[in-house]
């Protein structure tokens, strides 16, 4: 992306002159600030970046950006997205979606854009809850949740956001958490890097509605134990003294501590978010609380070919094989003959 | 010019081929057409096939038929009555024998007439044999053994052999009516030049078929039909989807911007995709999008972002896309939805016609939601309104409806190729890039431009089409009622309706923008035919009958449903009674009804198939006399 002698810009430049309407305390406000502490560092000028959201709490977001912004129907962002930056793919183009708006109304929208491989960031607001209309579960809610429509407990299964997004063959996926702001920070910039979809689940706490969901990830106590921060070709080691790791068992993970029966850091598993082939992701995105430390970072970051790239290509290969099109040809072509006066 | 022993001259003649889907009829049909539109007579189809792609063999669901009507005179529908019918099984004979006049031909492969065959149309007696047929010219063609025989020395098996009986039925015709076969022959060259020994059978069995129609002593006269007197020019033939597909890519050059067209395949829309997506080098990008709802959001959002954003389906998928039209009304955006109409509801006869969306494209939307309809009445006038459709979406910043029907999108006639030199471009405009100096942009910072009014409207109401990637112009849009002006949030109650009123008295205004209603006949009188669509072909060929018997009757076909053209009032009060003729139950009517207060009849039609001229004209006939 050309950076030219641009002045340069501070978070504050990228807030807009509308008035925030988000719950006191809600996590949405911790990705917003991240986000417009980001954006001055990529050098892109506020007016080439586009933000396009559902509905939901989250989908408020593009409204507090200075920058394009599109707030469209519920579950339809990646569609709309999909227009912006085929339209324009000099554009940065960012997605902003719930778990309600990304993966029940808007699953099917969600799963083609990253098949596509389209060059936007898709950033997914996971609160297991619908904000927005005050309370019912959502399709991350774990079985059995209370609430206002699942009185006796939801006998949905839930689905998980990463899974979804590596079974569609997502080129970049990556997960973080509204309290850890350096972490998310980091994800943003390796999202904004990545050519072709970059996917990131953000865990956000709804305060109002599902306050505490993700307390496991974050509390000082026991976060060390129940996450996974995750480095490319590090061994996946975690636990409050470092001790803890996991290898691979047959076909499936297993923690093992180290020290224990002479395990070695060379017996763990080596994290490589650049495999092409997606299994290893795909094991990491089922690891899940309590039975495994959830991971957070880069689960998968390769290089595809890019849906909007190739359209584009497609016009120009088209034009220089058969010349620009003109009015006058289109209209005589076929068949024609003439009628004397 | 003398005519030569034998033959017959005709002003129209009315063709039908019939046959089983796997028989090519659709094929046959399109190259007796194609051939007559070079020599120069008029012409307009009307193909008709089942919505399975291949039901059982020999079956009545399986019949697929094609009919052209071609003449020396100017022509406007594919002709009431069949002259001609060519029916290569028995379930073709059964259902369109029917529709043949009486002394009319019917022509038959007659080695298609076993008893199986006869079982399977549900034939308990074998109508070449029983007298059914009396009062037709029957003629029984055995025509699988002749190409069977023509192609003995030929290198492709039996199966491949039987498949090129098409030809032979197509040789046959063209002898029949003087039509010569070169045209024919440079197509089979054309398509089959990768395949020698398919195109030389084709071709082999093409020349069989025209010999036998010279030694075999069937036939008393050929005919000639006289190349048509059509208002000189340069002429080819098209089809509606053709023409909406030519005219969305002219209408992007016109602008100079770059056609988004976002679809999911369906009958009879997928035409279009096909079309536009062979012509991106006209700067042209086809979205198969993963459902309706995501095909129309990519086309708003190719919008927002400077493209004109163009959507097609059919009824069905208009259904789907109600939600995000609303977006597009909302937002204000250009965008283009194309509906095929086809019989409904649900999924209803998908492969038949129908006029029965309008109601949804007026109403189809939550809340107040009004958007600009606009329907083509022919297949070559489908360019003319798709082009028109693209012009008012981008100068009025507003969604088009664009309705079309399966007969016209599918039916072919001659087109008088517009000059491209004297095609108004259509200006566009977008609102140029505002310095910033950086700063913040938060309303107290000093450095930045003022805020962007992204609803600020000029006196047609229209706001600006600002694009993303222009400096200082930075603005968020959505769903949500906006304020008049500044397009932010906005939930106060007047506001609100301030804001209904605006979007609602936008659409009026078009009105001034687009030309007065015009009709065929005397500016006032005893009848006013009025109907919109694909039956315009139809309707004024009824009402010039009806004229030509000296009774005081006029036609108004309406091209611009929202808004009406501004005189459309004063037009229909010029009249003692008003007829409203649709295929559906009514829904112009009711909608003149209610805005112009006149009483008006209908004349209705809902079984998948378009206006018979007769039909059309007794009704005429009938209101004038009572
Ligand atoms: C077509 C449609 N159906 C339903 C709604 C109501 N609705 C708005 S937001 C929402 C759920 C949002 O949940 P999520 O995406 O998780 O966003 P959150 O509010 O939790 O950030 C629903 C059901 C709507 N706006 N549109
Ligand atoms: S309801 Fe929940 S998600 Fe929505 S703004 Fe309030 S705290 Fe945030
Ligand atoms: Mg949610």
């Amino acid at each position: 992306m050309a950076t030219e002698a641009l002045p340069q810009l501070k978070a504050k430049d990228f807030a807009s002159d509308q008035e925030i309407r988000w719950c006191p305390g809600c996590g949405d406000y911790a990705i917003l600030a991240q986000v417009k502490k980001v954006m001055p560092e990529l050098g892109i000028p506020r007016e080439k970046m586009v933000f396009v959201s559902g509905i939901g709490c989250s989908s408020r977001f593009p409204y507090y950006m200075n920058t394009y912004g599109f707030h469209t129907i519920h579950g339809r962002a990646p569609a709309v997205a999909t227009g912006v930056k085929v339209a324009n793919p000099e554009l940065t183009v960012f997605v902003v979606t719930g778990d309600g708006d990304g993966l029940s109304i808007g699953g099917n929208h969600l799963i083609h854009a990253i098949r596509r491989n389209l060059d936007v960031n898709i950033l997914l607001f996971n609160n297991r809850i619908y904000g927005l209309t005050k309370g019912q579960y959502s399709p991350t809610s774990e079985h059995g949740k209370k609430t206002k429509s699942t009185p006796m407990g939801s006998v949905d299964n839930p689905l998980h956001p990463l899974s979804i997004a590596i079974g569609a063959e997502a080129s970049f996926v990556a997960r973080t958490i509204d309290r850890n702001v350096q972490h998310m920070a980091d994800m943003l910039r390796r999202a904004a890097a990545h050519k072709g979809t970059a996917f990131i689940e953000i865990y956000q706490n709804c305060n109002i509605f599902n306050d505490g969901a993700f307390l496991y990830s974050t509390e000082k106590d026991q976060k060390d134990d129940t996450t996974l921060y995750l480095e490319h070709g590090k061994p996946m080691i975690f636990g409050k003294e470092r001790n803890k790791g996991i290898r691979l068992n047959g076909l499936n993970p297993e923690i093992v501590t180290l020290g224990e029966g002479g395990i070695k850091e060379d017996d763990l598993l080596f994290h490589d978010e650049q495999l092409a082939e997606p299994s290893l992701a795909y094991m990491l995105s089922r690891m899940r609380y309590p039975e495994f430390p959830e991971p957070m970072g880069v689960l998968r970051c390769v290089d595809q070919p890019k849906f909007d790239e190739e359209m584009t290509n497609q016009v120009k290969e088209a034009k220089a094989k058969r010349g620009e099109g003109k009015i006058a040809d289109i209209l005589n072509e076929g068949d024609t003959w003439d009628v004397a006066g | 010019m003398t005519m030569p022993q034998g033959v017959q001259e005709r002003t129209t003649v009315t063709i039908r081929f019939a046959g089983d889907s796997g028989d090519g009829m659709q094929l046959t049909g399109t190259q007796f057409t194609r051939t007559s539109a070079i020599f120069g007579n008029d012409i307009s189809t009307f193909p008709d096939f089942p919505a399975e792609i291949r039901a059982p063999a020999g079956t009545l669901a399986g019949v697929s038929g094609f009919q052209v009507h071609f003449g020396s005179e100017e022509l406007h529908t594919p002709g009431d009555e069949v002259d001609t019918l060519v029916a290569f099984n028995p379930a073709a004979l059964k259902t369109n024998v029917d529709d043949v006049r009486d002394g009319g031909m019917v022509i038959v492969n007659e080695d298609s007439f076993g008893t199986t065959d006869l079982k399977k149309a549900h034939y308990d007696a074998n109508p070449l044999e029983d007298g059914s047929l009396d009062k037709f010219r029957l003629i029984k063609v055995p025509a699988t053994k002749l190409t069977q025989e023509a192609l003995k020395d030929s290198p492709l098996g039996n199966r491949d052999k039987d498949r090129c009986k098409n030809f032979f039925a197509l040789g046959l015709i063209s002898w029949l009516y003087g039509r010569p076969l070169h045209a024919v022959e440079e197509w089979i060259d054309q398509k089959f030049g990768k395949n020698p020994d398919v195109a030389n059978a084709n071709r082999t069995v093409l020349h069989a078929g025209h010999a036998y129609g010279e030694t075999c002593e069937f036939f008393e006269h050929t005919y000639h039909v006289s190349k048509a007197k059509l208002p000189p020019g340069r002429y080819r033939r098209i089809s509606g989807n053709e023409a909406t597909a030519i005219g969305f890519i002219v209408a992007g050059k016109l602008a100079g911007k770059d056609v988004f067209y976002g679809s999911y395949p369906i009958t009879p829309a997928s035409d279009v995709l096909h079309v536009l997506s062979r012509y991106k080098h006209f700067d042209v990008k086809t979205f198969q999008a993963e459902d309706e709802i995501a095909a129309v959001c990519s086309s708003i959002g190719a919008s927002f972002a400077g493209d004109l954003g163009i959507t097609g389906t059919s009824g069905p998928g208009l259904a789907l896309k109600g939600e995000a039209l609303g977006l597009a009304v909302m937002t204000e955006l250009p965008l283009v939805v194309l509906n095929v109409q086809r019989g409904g509801p649900s999924t209803g006869l998908p492969t038949k016609t129908e006029q029965a969306d309008l109601f949804q494209a007026m109403y189809g939307r939550n809340g107040e939601c009004p958007m600009v309809v606009i329907a083509a009445n022919s297949p070559a006038d489908c360019f003319d309104t798709a082009v028109e459709a693209c012009r008012i979406a981008m100068q009025h910043m507003v969604p088009v409806n664009l309705l079309t029907d399966g007969y016209i999108a599918n039916g072919q006639e001659p087109w008088a190729i517009p000059d491209a030199d004297k095609m108004a471009p259509i200006v566009v405009k977008h609102p140029g890039p505002v310095k910033a100096s950086g700063g913040n942009g938060n309303g107290n910072g000093d450095v930045d431009p003022p805020l962007f009014k992204a609803y600020l409207r000029d006196d047609r109401l229209v706001r600006p089409w600002a694009l993303p990637g222009t400096e200082g112009l930075q603005h968020r849009i959505g769903g949500l009622e906006k304020a008049d002006v500044t397009g932010n949030v906005n939930y106060e109650p007047e506001n609100h309706e301030h804001m209904i009123a605006t979007r609602q008295k936008k659409v009026d205004l078009i009105a001034q923008h687009i030309p007065e209603q015009t009709v065929m006949g005397p500016d006032e009188g005893d009848l006013l035919v009025v109907g919109w669509g694909g039956t315009a072909g139809a309707l004024r060929t009824a009402v010039e009958r009806v004229q030509k018997q000296g009774k005081s009757v006029a036609h108004c076909h309406i091209r611009y449903l929202n808004p009406f053209p501004r005189n459309l009032g004063d037009v229909l009060k010029r009249y003692k009674k008003v007829l409203v003729a649709e295929l559906n139950c009514g829904q112009l009517r009711f909608i003149l009804r209610g805005k112009f207060l006149i009483d008006a009849y209908g004349v209705n039609k809902v079984q998948g198939k378009p206006f018979l001229v007769s039909e059309l004209e007794n009704k005429i006939n009938e209101l004038l006399s009572n």
